[in-house]
């Protein structure tokens, strides 16, 4: 196992680009998720009270 | 079938939901079995010893990372030529995924120079060209965010895009045309893979678990972007449930 991770001496670069991608795919994935979520929820908000002006010519606020 | 049934939110809000779900658990499944043929079944390389595993994510993030854009500029033009909303918000929602395949690429890249070259970076060709990539992706992003109303930053937005394109087939040809410091493609349309059958099937099924995974995340994003936009429309009431 120990050998497995030291990568025949190459530990620090194999691991270094494999951890970046999987932080990507971790980061990436959560704030998608989050953002859809709170889009989701502001067009509730945005069904409950049907007088409010129309949002729908608002920015969006992120682009995560 | 009618294409233009899924040309507006309303209907392709729930589809886009169905379609990301699945291909994030294609992407599970095929990451899970790539990084096994990665790890477990593809032997070392007789010259680069274990660093050149970095291939099986290097190769398939530079490839999403130019097919991404080409796809951006293809919702791009679309949005321009029929000025439907939908396609622009497919490029908005594509903009961020292409940007981190580019990095990542470009990450991947530098840690797998430095042992093999000797070097994290270079001003080589297909380097350079790939960071211009990087930086036309985040100018699409800012572009975007530079302009309050969302249907004048679709048509900027795309002029960009389309005009970036450009940039693709030069870093596609790059290690052709310039002999700097990047190898020429291992494996290609034209000819046979000058690469060991199990490396070739790893990187394989770590590009199909890119592809699945780009479709998911930018579908999931380009949902949020439909609701966003979309706020207030009756689908959009339907879609969250409060009809």
């Amino acid at each position: 196992m120990t050998d497995f991770f030291a990568m025949g001496g190459y530990a620090w670069y194999v691991w270094m680009s494999y951890g970046a991608v999987a932080l990507v795919i971790l980061v990436e994935s959560l704030a998608v998720r989050a953002r859809l979520r709170r889009a989701a929820d502001a067009a509730r908000t945005a069904a409950a009270a049907p007088s409010a002006p129309a949002a729908r010519f608002q920015p969006a606020t992120g682009d995560s | 079938m009618n294409f233009f049934h899924y040309a507006s939110p309303a209907t392709f809000y729930p589809l886009a939901g169905r379609i990301a779900r699945a291909c994030a658990i294609a992407a599970a499944v095929l990451t899970a079995g790539g990084l096994y043929l990665a790890f477990v079944v593809a032997p070392s390389d007789a010259t680069q010893g274990e660093a050149y595993r970095i291939i099986f994510i290097h190769v398939p993030t530079a490839w999403m990372a130019m097919f991404l854009y080409l796809v951006m500029a293809f919702w791009s033009a679309l949005a321009l030529g029929f000025n439907t909303r939908l396609s622009a918000m497919m490029a908005q929602a594509l903009a961020p995924t292409g940007a981190l395949m580019a990095f990542l690429a470009l990450w991947t890249g530098a840690f797998w120079g430095r042992p093999t070259w000797g070097t994290y970076w270079a001003w080589d060709a297909r380097m350079t060209s790939t960071l211009i990539l990087l930086f036309l992706y985040l100018g699409v992003i800012a572009l975007r965010h530079a302009i309050v109303d969302p249907r004048r930053a679709d048509r900027a937005c795309a002029v960009l895009a389309l005009v970036g394109a450009v940039n693709v087939p030069i870093i596609y040809f790059s290690v052709r045309w310039w002999n700097t410091l990047h190898q020429g493609s291992t494996v290609s349309l034209t000819a046979a893979p000058k690469m060991a059958a199990t490396m070739l099937a790893g990187m394989l099924v770590m590009t199909l678990a890119a592809w699945c995974y780009a479709i998911a995340v930018s579908l999931t994003r380009a949902r949020g972007i439909m609701l966003e936009r979309e706020s207030g429309a009756a689908w959009t009431r339907l879609a969250v449930g409060t009809a």
